[in-house]
């Protein structure tokens, strides 16, 4: 590993001129818990997203585990129905938003950089933004059932009708249950915690497709990116369409319930149907922003465990910008059964058909590449097999659901349960694990020892299976979602309890999971650079890579550059741009960024307490916004500040 | 603000060769049309769905005043315009004067817009709570309001640094330019919306 020498930070040496307007000094030297809340280092991010995004799959799956507790057996009053709704809508809100999506960040945040040859993303600052917006959302929303504690101990009561505290309407918060007439303050958690969620996931979209365009290194073609770079990128431009309609449908919900308006609401003319077209408008989208990163995962994974090169790299990257496109033309397949009329329920069958199309391509192509591979089964790789197999099962049955009158039968069963599942959990959630023990040697430097892992990737499919292939049956034998209970004599009982013998399978699958990550992170041997025989320019830097990344700015000759690098003819060999005198510019440090998120928490929080009749919360609200403005005039006049590193010694790729 | 150091600057290869700060306000707007084509839509398929119900738009807009308002509007994009030109010229003098000139031009939009609300909202009884008429069209007609007053503030602020020993023209051009992109691209959504919202309730299909 190379010592970088820091040059005094700006503070020192310059100190007028470095200084920003405001006079303070920049956070360069801090350690411990301040170094964390004030990082810019994308690497440093990516670590935070990751760790919270995995406490928030532990906490959904918690309450995974009591939906099925419930459901084991017929009649059972484990909980009440009201906590049983709060549970599926928390439980699905987390796992989407966070669990998935920013676990997802956390590889954007991770690779991006190091895959394409960059010192950090284009704008530090903000990415650190987007975190803490990121933890400023999940806050919002979790925090209500805290509230709800409180309120069972007597300590806080809302005004009537709005005592309904933790979010009960559902992931996607269908019109009319939303209005203030059926649903308490869980709803207004739920509008503000989303809304601050989509605020951190635009401002990382924005980042990351700036990144990916501007901070390549010279030689690095679009056509020569990395998949999992190219899925980043098509992923960022689905989060900069899609959400924006989400913000105006949560606004316009915001509007109703605080103002009075009636954009949903039935007795001021307003349709609740309206609800539904804009939130799958954005909701159709997101199922592909959950997905394609993990797709990019894979498209890693697969060539190096192979030892061959990606089948049709072109073809791949194409399908995933028709993937990408065509998913803003499939909403209303959510919404056969609300009647759309025979025109547009046609339409949308065939475009959800025509999906299958280059979804089926991929496939094909990662069968392609391991087709005469040298196959390594390691355990990322029993993993991306894993995903290959699980992600089809659960496209299989997504293909039925195109068939309009098909779907008519499964609306609302627990077949779409199933459905859904297979293509998150045995997609997304097992790309993503894929993907932590792919890069964990390289994150941390230490690579697992024993066969827990392989252990981990066998339990959670088979826990996946053994949950979810039943709820095919049931929802075929009629069994409907989101409800409480069921009777004796439906048929359901036998099925209903090898479910939550999966489900409890699963858990122990993903608890050996994290207790192999924890073991290899303290006992782990040394992983060296490379460990996997790879391709991409993050195996060509040391592990865990340096600060700065990259001693010099690689030339790219080639796609899969390290490994033709390694193997390749002389003239393929990586270059280096000479950093000159003034060695690698790093980004300062900074306390805006999480001081301009805080200001959402404020708000978020001031505006459901409003809501609860709490008296003068909308100035409390105000003085949110107004932290977030004053941080962001803050940010603008202390400048991106900025210092040198030298790093002694030289680390081409070997 | 202070672009001079921005570290993006500090890599001499940009592949686009176009500055990343002014990408990521082409993407903002890229996603901000999805924003006001949310609202847009709103408001259009209730005025169509619903034609009859709640009062006639023709009783309730001052379209006089409107055109005029909305071509205040249009001309502060030529000064924002000429503003970007000076700051790239590097006369700071006449960035000032047309950067106050949009900063006015914005303010009279705007108190117009104010005014229109209570009149609508005080002499019409026409509300935000006047059905989904008023929902719509308050909220779309607000939310653009709320655009313009932070590229008023946006505008203002540049124009007080101005002043600062920190502000250079040449580094901070393409602060300006950046600006000036979302100032056009506000007023183009307000084309959008005088057309569809005001000028099409008087054609008769």
């Amino acid at each position: 590993m190379s010592t970088a020498t820091s040059t005094a930070p700006l503070g020192a040496e310059k100190a007028d001129e470095n200084r920003s307007l405001i006079g303070l000094r920049r956070p360069d030297h801090t350690t411990g818990l301040a170094d964390w809340l004030t990082t810019v280092d994308h690497k440093k991010i990516a670590i935070m997203y990751a760790i919270f995004s995995l406490a928030f799959l532990v906490i959904g799956g918690i309450e995974a585990l009591i939906i099925r507790a419930q459901l084991a057996v017929a009649e059972n009053q484990l909980i009440t129905a009201e906590v049983y709704n709060q549970l599926f809508t928390m439980h699905g809100t987390t796992m989407v938003f966070l669990a998935v999506m920013p676990l997802s960040a956390a590889f954007f945040n991770y690779l991006v950089p190091l895959q394409i040859g960059a010192r950090d993303v284009a704008f530090p600052r903000l990415n650190s933004f987007s975190l803490w917006t990121f933890v400023a959302g999940a806050i919002i929303l979790n925090i209500s059932w805290l509230f709800q504690a409180a309120n069972l101990l007597g300590w806080f009561n809302p005004i009537d009708g709005r005592s309904d505290i933790v979010p009960a309407v559902g992931w996607f918060g269908y019109a009319p249950y939303t209005d203030t007439a059926y649903s308490g303050i869980g709803t207004d958690f739920w509008i503000l915690g989303l809304q601050v969620l989509g605020i951190g996931s635009l401002a990382a979209a924005f980042n990351f497709i700036v990144t990916i365009f501007n901070m390549r290194a010279p030689g690095m073609l679009m056509m020569r990116l990395p998949v999992f770079t190219w899925m980043t990128l098509i992923t960022s431009f689905l989060i900069i369409f899609a959400f924006p309609p989400l913000t105006v449908a949560l606004g316009e919900l915001m509007f109703d319930r605080y103002f009075g308006t009636s954009f949903f609401r039935v007795e001021g003319g307003g349709q609740p149907i309206l609800w539904q077209h804009l939130f799958w408008i954005f909701g159709h989208p997101e199922v592909y922003i959950l997905i394609l990163p993990a797709m990019g995962i894979i498209s890693e994974i697969l060539p190096v465990f192979s030892r061959k090169p990606l089948f049709g790299y072109s073809l791949i990257i194409f399908s995933g910008a028709v993937i990408g496109f065509l998913g803003f033309a499939v909403w209303s397949h959510h919404m056969f059964t609300t009647g759309l009329g025979t025109v547009g329920t046609a339409a949308f069958s065939l475009l959800t058909m025509a999906i299958a199309v280059p979804t089926g391509v991929k496939i094909f192509n990662w069968i392609g590449t391991l087709w005469g591979g040298k196959i390594r089964f390691d355990v990322p790789m029993i993993y991306g097999l894993g995903f290959i197999w699980m992600f089809m099962m659960g496209g299989f049955s997504g293909i039925m659901h195109s068939s309009a009158p098909a779907d008519s039968q499964q609306h609302d069963t627990y077949f779409v349960v199933a459905h859904f599942h297979y293509v998150l959990i045995g997609g997304s959630i097992l790309a993503l694990l894929a993907g932590l023990y792919f890069w964990f040697p390289k994150v941390t430097g230490r690579m697992w020892q024993g066969k827990l892992g392989h252990w981990s990737a066998i339990v959670i499919v088979i826990g996946l299976n053994w949950t979810f292939f039943p709820m095919h049956y049931l929802g075929m034998a009629g069994m409907p979602r989101r409800t409480h209970t069921y009777l004796e004599g439906t048929g359901w009982q036998a099925l209903n309890f090898a479910v939550t013998i999966g489900a409890f399978i699963l858990a122990v699958g993903i608890l050996m999971f994290l207790i192999d990550m924890l073991r290899t992170y303290r006992k782990g041997v040394p992983a060296g650079n490379d460990p996997w025989n790879a391709r991409t320019l993050e195996w060509s830097i040391p592990s865990p890579p340096p600060v700065h990344n990259f001693d010099r700015t690689p030339v790219v000759k080639a796609r899969d550059a390290f490994w033709l690098h390694k193997f390749g003819t002389v003239d393929q060999k990586i270059g280096s741009v000479d950093p000159g005198a003034h060695g690698v510019h790093m980004p300062s440090k900074s306390w805006m960024p999480l001081l301009t998120s805080s200001g959402f928490l404020v708000f978020g929080i001031a505006m459901a307490m409003k809501s609860a009749g709490v008296p003068l919360m909308g100035y409390l609200a105000i003085t949110g916004l107004s932290i977030t403005l004053i941080g962001i005039y803050l940010w603008a006049l202390e400048g991106p500040g900025g210092y040198h590193l030298h790093p002694e010694g030289e680390h081409r790729p070997h | 603000m202070s672009a001079a150091t921005e570290v993006t600057e500090s890599q001499e290869h940009v592949p686009t060769g176009m500055h990343p700060k002014k990408l990521m306000m082409w993407l903002f707007l890229a996603s901000d049309c999805m924003f006001f084509g949310t609202l847009i839509s709103t408001h259009l398929i209730y005025r169509k769905i619903y034609p009859d119900v709640g009062p006639d738009p023709r009783s309730i807009f001052d379209i006089e005043l409107t055109t005029g308002s909305s071509f205040i509007l249009l001309m502060s994009s030529l000064f924002m315009a000429l503003a970007v030109s000076a700051i790239h010229k590097g006369e700071l003098k006449s960035f000032r004067r047309n950067t106050v000139l949009v900063m006015i031009f914005g303010l009279l939009f705007l108190s117009g817009q104010v005014y229109e609300f209570y009149d609508f909202a005080v002499n019409k009884d026409f509300k935000l709570t006047t059905g989904t008429f008023g929902s719509s069209f308050y909220l779309m007609t607000g939310t653009h309001g709320v655009h313009v007053a932070l590229g008023i503030l946006w505008l203002g602020s540049l124009f007080a640094y101005s002043y600062t020993k920190h502000f250079k023209a040449e580094t901070h051009a393409m602060d300006v330019e950046v600006a000036g992109l979302y100032w056009h691209f506000v007023d183009i959504v307000w084309i959008v919306i005088f057309t569809a919202v005001y000028l099409l309730e008087y054609v008769s299909f």
